[in-house]
Order: C-alpha cells, then structure tokens, then sequence
C-alpha cells in the first residue's frame, strides 16, 4: 500500500464564478513510505494547494486522494498527519515544552507519558536546553525546530511541511535541511515538501515534482539518486550540480511554455 | 525614575492642571464679572459659589457632617457607595459572564451571529433610563429583592463591551493555528479551550475595564427608578435637588463614584497584571466599544 495515491487530483476555487481559478489540474502521483517528496514550481503554480489537498485542509473538486490507503479526513481523524507551515505558529502563552505537548494533549495521552514524549522530540531537535522558554525568546530558526517537534511528537505516518525554511537565512536554512534529514533517518517518515529552492529539494528529496501554474499540473518528476547518507559534502557532489541543473532546466521548460 | 513613579507623576500633574484650570476659570470670571477680558461677551458657566465652588470646598464638604450634627459626608457617601458597589459587582460578574457567553455563541455559530448581533447592538442604543423602571416593575411582582434588580440592569450596560471583544479575540488565532488543530483532529472544545480562549484573554481585559465602569453607571441609574435609598443614585439625587444651596455636596459625590470607579477598574488591571504576561497586553481600549459615553450623559440629564 502506498504511503500516498493521487489520481486525477484537481482544485477549482470559484467555480463557474468571473473568478474562477483552476488551481490543481490532472495531477497523479504516488509515494512510497519512507520517501521524501519535493513539490516545487513558481509562485502560483498550486504546490501549496496540493498540499492542503493531501492533508484535508481543503476538498477536491475532482479525481482521488488516498493517503496510506485511506480517505484524507480519515487519514486526518486517524492523525496521520504532522504538519509543518513556513510560520512557526507557536501558541505564544506555553512554554516550549507545552507546545510541543499541545498535540498530546489533545489526543488524550496522560500528562507523565506526555512529557517525557515532548522531552524526547525536543532532544531530537536539539533544543532540551529551551524547553522552558517562551516562543519569542527564540530565534526563528529555533522556532521552527520546535515546531518540527510539535510536529513529530505524535509521530504521524506522513509530515506535511509547506516552505517550513522559506523565512530563514541561507545559513540558518542548510543546517535545518540537514538535521532534517536526521530526523527523518531516525523517524522513517514520509514526507511532502513544498519549497521554491531548487537546492532545498534536490538536498532533501528522493524525488522532486516540478509543477506549472494555469492551470497547476505536474509538468515532470526527478529522481534523486544521491548516495545516503547525505550530508554537508553531498551539497558539493558532482552529482548534486547535475540534478541542480536537471530541476533548474524542468523549471525553465514550465516558465517558457 | 520607574515607569510606575512616572505614571504617577504624570497623574498628579494633569489633576494639578485640571484643577488649576477650575480655580483660574473661576479667578477670571470674579475678577471681570463673568465676561471674557476685553470683550463684553458672558462666559458660558457662572464662576460664582452656587455653580462652581473651589475644589478645596468640595474637599472641605467631605469632611464635614452632611446633616448638621449627622455623620461626616464622607462617610455617608462611602456607604452609599459600597451599597452601590455590591450591585455593580454582581451586575460586572452577570454581565461578563453572559457577555463571554454571547461571544463564544456567535464564533460557533455564524447563524446566531447573524441573528442575534443586530440585538445586541440594539439593546445598547435603548436608553437605560428607560429599561431599569421595566426591569424593576417586573422584578416587584416576581418578589425579588431590589438590589438584585439593580445588578441586571449594571449587567445590562456590563455584558455589551465584554461580548464584541470576547468575540473579537476568540477570532484573533492565526488560519494556521486553526488549520493545525484541525490536523490534530481537536474537537471544537479543545480548539475553544486551548487555542481560542487562551488567544481572547488580551482582548478581554480592555472590555472588562470598560464593564467595571459600565456597571457602576448601571447600578447608579438603575437604582434611580427602584427607589433603593442607600446608594449612590439617591445620594446624588438628593444632592443634585439642593445644588443651588450646597453645589459642594453634589461635586462631592461625583468625586466619590468616580473614585469607586476607578477603584473597580483598578482591581481588574491587578487581575490583568497576574494573568497576562507583559509581552501580550493590550494597551487600546478604543476598539473595544463601550456604551459609557452615552450613559453619563443620561444620569447628568
């Protein structure tokens, strides 16, 4: 069974209305568990969307979504997901600790396993040292680590992270990439990426989905054959320049047509 | 100097120009006989004893007996003053609490926002001169004690500013915090609770400071038509049917029910101070509306 099966997949906001906007058009894809998916395009090219379309934020207007072999609202019901935005959205009046809780919380868990849960994702995410801060005395990088941690601290079957380093410095931003793929490699999660960095998804991603915008459709798909484990020297691989240039040339045939 | 010592020098300053510019008024309209200088244009308030009398009058009036050989003004009005304040406080409480209400009503239920807002609204631009004698009609033939009626007409000036704010900050979260409780599959409870309540608690504090003050006009004009002769209303009264002959009396008990005011507001800053850290106050209160303006208006008239 497929981590995630989209077949005929489209979004029509406004239908039949002067503003209709035909957002996701025809797309199929699947996944594998384990794997890491990139979704890349230009701004408007319906990444974000299809995102929303996969974790029941927002309906299909036409096709199917079948994530872990089940609709998306009962994926969501079942807390498959683990979401991720490019805003950290931390609940500004807990604690770290008791943010990275709140999900507990929420699904019933008993405070002590809820705490030593929460301690163990922010070990993984190498902020133990903060737990008890509040939001604003973190830096935006460290936010978002905490929100990667809030995230997994159910461990959901699939994480859903829409341009979760877009509002990070470049530096800042590598680093996450790679403790990411940390994370990942001690967690086996799947995940759906969505960025506008070419070097993001090929650093990243066993595979990269390039999207067209008008209406949003996948134009082509990469496979990432990266040695693992990947780390800083892979950024200066030989292969790495060639996916980089594959991607980038994908990109240019979706903003030429 | 600490940012409190400054707040209260600054207090101290503006009162001292307040009161200043009473006593300058009042020195000018003696010195000219109640025209501006120069000009043979009348001032527009008499500066003689029977309209205003020197703020140290007013002092000097609280200190002395209210009735000759009675009890010291003060006093009496301080009695008054914490009969009318029971009223207020419970009309405060009521008011908050159905003004909470209301507001999580209308952030479930876009039906009853729709239905029931225009009421709410309503009910505010109806004179509470007019609805306390209905109220307390009513309550006399139900056999409830009249101080109790005197709280749901203070809770009726109370609940309105509570329930615009409530509403205001319970939709304050961010789409994304709402679409991640959402991932969480929270139910709407939880969402209330942990995400929607703990985001209106800055916003509800402004509207309580507004009620603490709504409700203690409510309790004053309320108890107007109940005929309660131990609060501020009658006291007021009283003293506004003698202004000619003792205007003193009369500052003198606007003096106090504003101190009461202020006394009641001071507790729920106190309250904010414990509950809401620093970083997440509030400082605006003018986008939380209140309906005092008018009703000061009222009890004037």
């Amino acid at each position: 069974m497929s981590a995630l099966a989209l077949r005929g997949v489209g979004k029509v906001f406004n239908p039949g209305s002067d503003q209709e906007v035909r957002a996701v058009h025809g797309v199929d894809l699947s996944a594998e568990r384990g794997e890491f998916i990139s979704v890349i395009g230009p701004s408007g090219c319906g990444k974000s969307t299809l995102l929303r379309l996969i974790g029941d934020l927002t309906p299909p207007s036409s096709g199917t979504v079948l994530v872990n072999g089940k609709t998306p609202a009962r994926a969501r019901l079942d807390r498959d997901y683990g979401m991720v935005f490019q805003s950290a959205t931390l609940l500004e009046w807990r604690r770290v600790q008791a943010n990275v809780e709140l999900p507990l919380e929420i699904m019933g868990m008993d405070a002590a396993e809820r705490s030593r849960q929460a301690a163990a994702m922010l070990e993984l995410v190498q902020l133990d040292r903060f737990a008890n801060h509040y939001p604003w005395q973190l830096s935006g990088g460290m936010q978002q680590r905490v929100a990667i941690a809030r995230a997994l601290a159910f461990k959901p079957s699939i994480l859903l992270m829409d341009e979760p380093f877009g509002a990070l410095d470049e530096m800042t931003r590598e680093r996450m990439q790679s403790e990411l793929l940390r994370i990942r490699a001690e967690t086996g999660t799947t995940v759906v990426f969505v960025t506008h960095s070419i070097p993001e998804a090929v650093f990243l991603s066993t595979r990269v989905v390039i999207m067209s915008p008008r209406p949003g459709t996948i134009t082509e798909v990469v496979d990432i054959d990266l040695p693992e484990p990947r780390s800083d020297d892979t950024r200066e691989d030989q292969r790495f320049f060639e996916l980089l240039t594959d991607v980038r040339e994908g990109l240019r045939a979706v903003e030429d047509s | 100097m600490s940012p409190n010592a400054r707040r209260l020098l600054s207090f101290l300053g503006i009162l001292a120009v307040l009161i200043a510019m009473w006593e300058g008024y009042k020195w000018m309209g003696t010195a000219t006989g109640g025209v501006w200088p120069g000009t043979g244009i009348g001032l527009p308030v008499r500066t003689n004893e029977r309209s205003m009398p020197h703020t140290w009058d007013v002092v000097i009036a609280l200190l002395r007996p209210a009735r000759r050989g009675g009890e010291m003004l003060l006093l009496v009005l301080l009695r008054a003053a914490l009969f009318t304040w029971r009223s207020a406080l419970l009309g405060f409480v009521l008011g908050s609490a159905v003004g909470f209400g209301l507001g999580v009503l209308f952030v479930r239920s876009a039906l009853a926002e729709r239905g029931l807002m225009p009421h709410v609204v309503a009910s505010q631009t109806v004179p509470i001169l007019a609805i306390a004698p209905i109220l307390v009609v009513w309550a006399g033939r139900l056999n409830v004690t009249r101080w109790l009626v005197v709280a749901v007409v203070s809770a009726y000036l109370a609940f309105f500013p509570v329930a615009i704010n409530t509403l205001r900050g319970l939709r304050s979260p961010d789409a994304t915090a709402s679409e991640l409780m959402r991932s969480y599959a929270a139910t709407p409870n939880q969402v209330l609770w942990k995400l929607q309540v703990p985001a209106a608690l800055p916003y509800l504090f402004p509207a309580l400071k507004i009620a603490a003050t709504a409700s203690i006009i409510g309790a004053i004009v309320g108890e107007l038509p109940a005929s309660m002769p131990d609060g501020l209303g009658r006291a007021i009264l009283n003293f506004a049917a003698a202004f000619s002959a003792a205007p003193e009396k009369l500052f003198a008990s606007i003096l106090v029910a504003s101190l009461v005011g202020i006394g009641f507001v001071g507790v729920v800053v106190l309250a904010e101070r414990v509950l809401i850290p620093p970083s997440r106050r509030l400082e605006d209160l003018s986008e939380a509306a209140g309906p005092q303006s008018r009703t000061l208006k009222e009890v004037v008239a």
